[in-house]
């Protein structure tokens, strides 16, 4: 047990990430691909006609490719889902090609429809989940069972717990939730010897967080954190898109929204121009339309910048208040941070260093680290510091806060704060309660969570009925109940009548979210959690691959970049094609993957024969924009026949 | 509330059966967690009762018991001591948070002495005539009404500045008076850390009156910014 790995996770909006600790240093594990990021998609493979009739699903960005042939059968920016409510969900919908299944009642965990199934979003967060246990364990060649998972600081109970079950659901057991620009400050702070206060800036695809931390001798205080669980690149994305789609209605008199297909089409060139934005002056849509004609549009940064400023602009509130929680002027941060993709674009930029006083106190905010890597490097060093075993993070504490006040529903509606936003966690409360009639045996408590002054203002966490209260005078009963928020960020609840010293039953019906009951009956095959399976799962999956190897090969001779290679060069790959293919007869997952990197290595040249092949094809024929687009899916997967990383 | 430490009850250390006093966080003998002493938020810091308070010695405590309490350093432990590392930890926590604020601190330790403090009511009964210091009554009449023809003003799209100039010079007016009440409070600290009996007594109404005040002008303060704000 003690050499197991622990894993941090970067449960990401658009992109999902698994790193942990190499010695001293965190490393992101890269996919099948070769690829660091795991695109957060997920599809519904079509049923295949001698299958068991249960289709598969695929993660990443082999799901990703599926979003414009069938868009019905994919599901992405699912984070955006997790822990909300019915209505919630329907309104955040309008945007998004996906539909609720028909069948969902009120006070349910709302389920997507996806093809002929329905999920609920941390099912479909644990298939996420899944995909990097499995890189994982690819990588170690052993089975990774304990995991770090990190979730926006400003997520609220319910969408905490939707994460902790989506871990669970994925054979993962969650040692903590991390708050995301926490991770981001433990992985910029673990190399320095840092003293001073810093601000984490934290604008990923679909969440925005501010966290402001005192470090002093490797313990990491949040002194405050706010921010925005809807407010991302996202929202850029789907800005650009409605103009889009505007004005191809108005120009074209098409109306591309009854096209889930072309929507995706024109999604995917909406989010290229935007981060073709941060580095050029202008970009250009071209697409082609349904109905044959051309939608062309030229979007220069400076029009860039005015269409997104509102969406920017809601960051400087909770900004503000950060700061104020924490006492402080821009002044007196040290140093800010800047994580997640979005925080590229140089508007955002710009915004920060005027926020914080940057370059007009000779400051610059910190980029050093990959934006899209840093806050899975920071989980990998929780989860380091959490295996406990490692020299390198023994000093390193982290201290955060609970985002948001806990509350109490009290006579007319009005909230009791319990516990206020920014408490250091865990924190508890205690509370006594009694009885408004005589003989009465239960009490409601309704507890919420948020800053509002009205229970119907805040957020509903959950409604608590204490049970088998003794029949006494009214007033009399004297029920303590405790409220403690763990360290995930998690409300557990505990009762005692005082009187009669019993321990007072409580029935818990949170508000949003699966009863425990539920999660089990949803754990994603069971089989990824005992050592013999895991061996057979490597032997399969190495069978699999060693299959699509081969085909490839075999596609490849029909290339002409086949005809250039020498007599030499064709002799060693037919004895690697051999050797492949009596290592798949055979029980030895290692034999395979050493036989898939030889055949690998002499396949070498064909490929750049290949590639350079596509890329003359490329610029010859078609726009530089599509040119530019095969590129980078080429870029993403650098040889078409790469080894699996292996260590 | 907190049950005040009376009388130290030895106990068993779970681990190594050693009898030990029940209000520490770790055994003295093979120094290992505890489940939660029943002591105060000053025994947790092995404090005395006082309201003057050494600061940073107080964050370097929290910090030293934080890292040997938290639950981080016991996620691979027994599920009993993930336990008590969860409840110590929020003790901790709690009774940091509330000793170094001087104002939690100071409601703490009066109420922990029996002393009855109002509670924080947000809403309506904010305006309610009772509750305002007699020596304000006038100025915060005026101030309410103020008040209410600006933000009839702003919802009206209208900006008044000679209105404006008026409640900033009125925010400023309480804020001093909010300085003042602080300097009285710190000066009774010193009369209820020192004194004797009596003088605690003293203290203490002095204090549960000047609190109240406090109470007020901070909500009357904080109603004219989020007004002058909005």
């Amino acid at each position: 047990m003690a050499d197991a790995k622990v894993v941090g996770i970067d449960l990401g909006t658009t992109n999902s990430l698994v790193a942990y600790m190499q010695g001293d240093k965190p490393v992101v594990i890269p996919g099948v691909d070769g690829s660091n990021l795991v695109p957060s998609v997920v599809a519904l493979d079509p049923i295949s006609a001698g299958g068991n009739g249960r289709p598969t699903v695929t993660v990443g960005n082999s799901a990703r490719k599926s979003l414009i042939e069938t868009p019905e059968r994919v599901i992405y920016s699912v984070k955006r889902l997790m822990g909300r409510g019915l209505e919630e969900v329907r309104s955040e919908l309008k945007l998004f090609p996906f539909r609720l299944a028909d069948d969902v009642e009120a006070g349910e965990v709302p389920r997507i429809q996806l093809g002929e199934l329905r999920f609920t979003p941390p099912e479909i967060s644990a298939y996420v989940l899944r995909q990097l246990k499995r890189n994982a364990e690819r990588f170690f060649g052993a089975p990774v069972t304990q995991a770090v998972i990190t979730v926006p600081a400003y997520f609220n109970d319910a969408q905490r717990q939707a994460t902790k079950d989506a871990g669970r659901m994925a054979g993962l057991d969650v040692l903590r939730l991390v708050n995301e620009p926490t991770a981001a400050a433990l992985a910029y702070g673990l190399d320095r010897a840092n003293v001073g206060t810093i601000a984490v800036y934290d604008l990923g695809g679909g969440t925005f967080d501010i966290s402001i931390l005192k470090l002093r001798d490797g313990i990491f205080e949040v002194q405050s954190t706010n921010g925005d669980t809807h407010l991302g690149g996202d929202d850029i994305d789907n800005l650009l898109l409605a103009i889009a789609l505007d004005e191809i209605h108005a120009e074209h008199g098409v109306e591309l929204r009854s096209h889930p297909g072309a929507v995706q089409a024109l999604r995917k060139a909406a989010i290229d121009a935007k981060i073709g934005l941060s580095a050029e002056s202008s970009a250009s849509f071209d697409i082609e339309l349904p109905n044959g004609d051309r939608y062309q549009r030229e979007i220069p940064r400076e029009v860039f910048e005015i269409l997104i400023e509102p969406v920017l602009g809601r960051t400087i509130a909770p900004c503000k208040q950060a700061m104020a929680d924490a006492g402080i002027t821009p002044e007196q941060i040290d140093e800010v941070v800047l994580v997640g993709g979005s925080t590229r674009i140089p508007a955002v930029r710009k915004l920060v260093d005027e926020l914080f006083h940057l370059s007009a106190r000779g400051k610059k905010a910190h980029t050093e680290l990959n934006p899209d890597e840093v806050v899975a490097l920071g989980a990998a060093v929780q989860a380091d510091i959490l295996a406990g075993a490692s020299k390198s993070t023994e000093e390193l504490l982290l201290l955060d806060v609970t985002p948001l006040s806990l509350g109490i529903e009290a006579l007319g509606g009005v909230v009791a704060k319990i516990i206020q936003r920014n408490s250091t966690i865990p924190a508890s409360a205690t509370e006594h309660f009694t009885t408004g009639v005589d003989g009465q045996t239960n009490v409601a408590i309704h507890v919420v969570q948020g800053e509002r002054e009205l229970a119907s203002d805040c957020r509903s966490l959950a409604r608590f009925d204490l049970k088998g209260i003794p029949p006494m005078m009214a007033g009399l009963p004297r029920i303590e109940v405790k409220f403690l928020i763990d360290a995930d960020g998690i409300l557990q609840v505990s009762a005692r009548e005082q009187r009669s010293g019993k321990q007072a039953e409580i029935e818990v019906k949170p508000t949003y979210g699966l009863t425990d009951e539920q999660v089990e009956g949803m754990i994603l095959d069971s089989f990824d959690h005992a050592e013999e399976d895991f061996a057979k799962r490597l032997l399969i999956e190495a069978r699999v691959e060693a299959e699509s190897d081969l085909a490839k090969v075999e596609q490849a001779k029909s290339n002409p970049a086949w005809q250039q290679l020498g007599g030499e060069e064709l002799a060693a790959i037919a004895a690697a094609e051999g050797k492949l293919i009596q290592a798949k007869g055979g029980e030895d997952a290692a034999a395979i993957r050493d036989a898939r990197v030889a055949l690998d290595v002499a396949t070498r040249r064909l490929a750049e024969l290949m590639m350079d092949a596509a890329v003359t094809d490329a610029i010859r024929g078609k726009t530089m924009n599509e040119a530019g687009e095969e590129l980078n899916d080429n870029i993403s997967a650098p040889h078409p026949m790469a080894a699996a990383e292996f260590k | 509330m907190m049950k005040v430490l009376d009388s130290a009850i030895p106990v068993a250390c779970w681990s190594c059966s050693v009898a030990h006093n029940e209000s520490t966080l770790f055994c003295p003998h093979c120094t290992k967690i505890q489940p939660p002493p029943s002591g105060d938020y000053f025994t947790v810091f092995s404090l005395e009762p006082k309201l003057n308070i050494d600061l940073p010695a107080l964050e370097h405590e929290f910090h030293r018991l934080s890292r040997r309490l938290h639950p981080d350093r016991f996620a691979r432990a027994t599920d009993s001591e993930k336990e008590w590392s969860l409840a110590d930890t929020a003790l901790l926590n709690d009774a940091y948070r509330t000793l170094k604020e001087p104002l939690r601190r100071t409601e703490y330790l009066l109420k922990r002495s029996g002393a009855e403090i109002g509670e924080e009511h947000s809403g309506k009964d904010r305006r309610d005539p009772s509750r305002v210091p007699p020596d304000l009554l006038e100025e915060v009449f005026d101030l309410n009404m103020q008040l209410e023809e600006m933000r009839m003003a702003r919802a009206a799209g209208e900006t008044d500045p000679e209105l404006e100039k008026s409640l900033v010079a009125a925010k400023q007016k309480f804020d001093g008076l909010l300085d003042e009440v602080d300097r009285n409070l710190r000066a009774q600290w010193n009369a209820w850390d020192e004194g004797d009996e009596a003088q605690r007594k003293t203290a203490q109404s002095a204090m549960v009156a000047l609190l109240d005040r406090r109470r007020y002008l901070s909500n009357l303060v904080r109603d004219v910014t989020e007004t002058l704000g909005a």
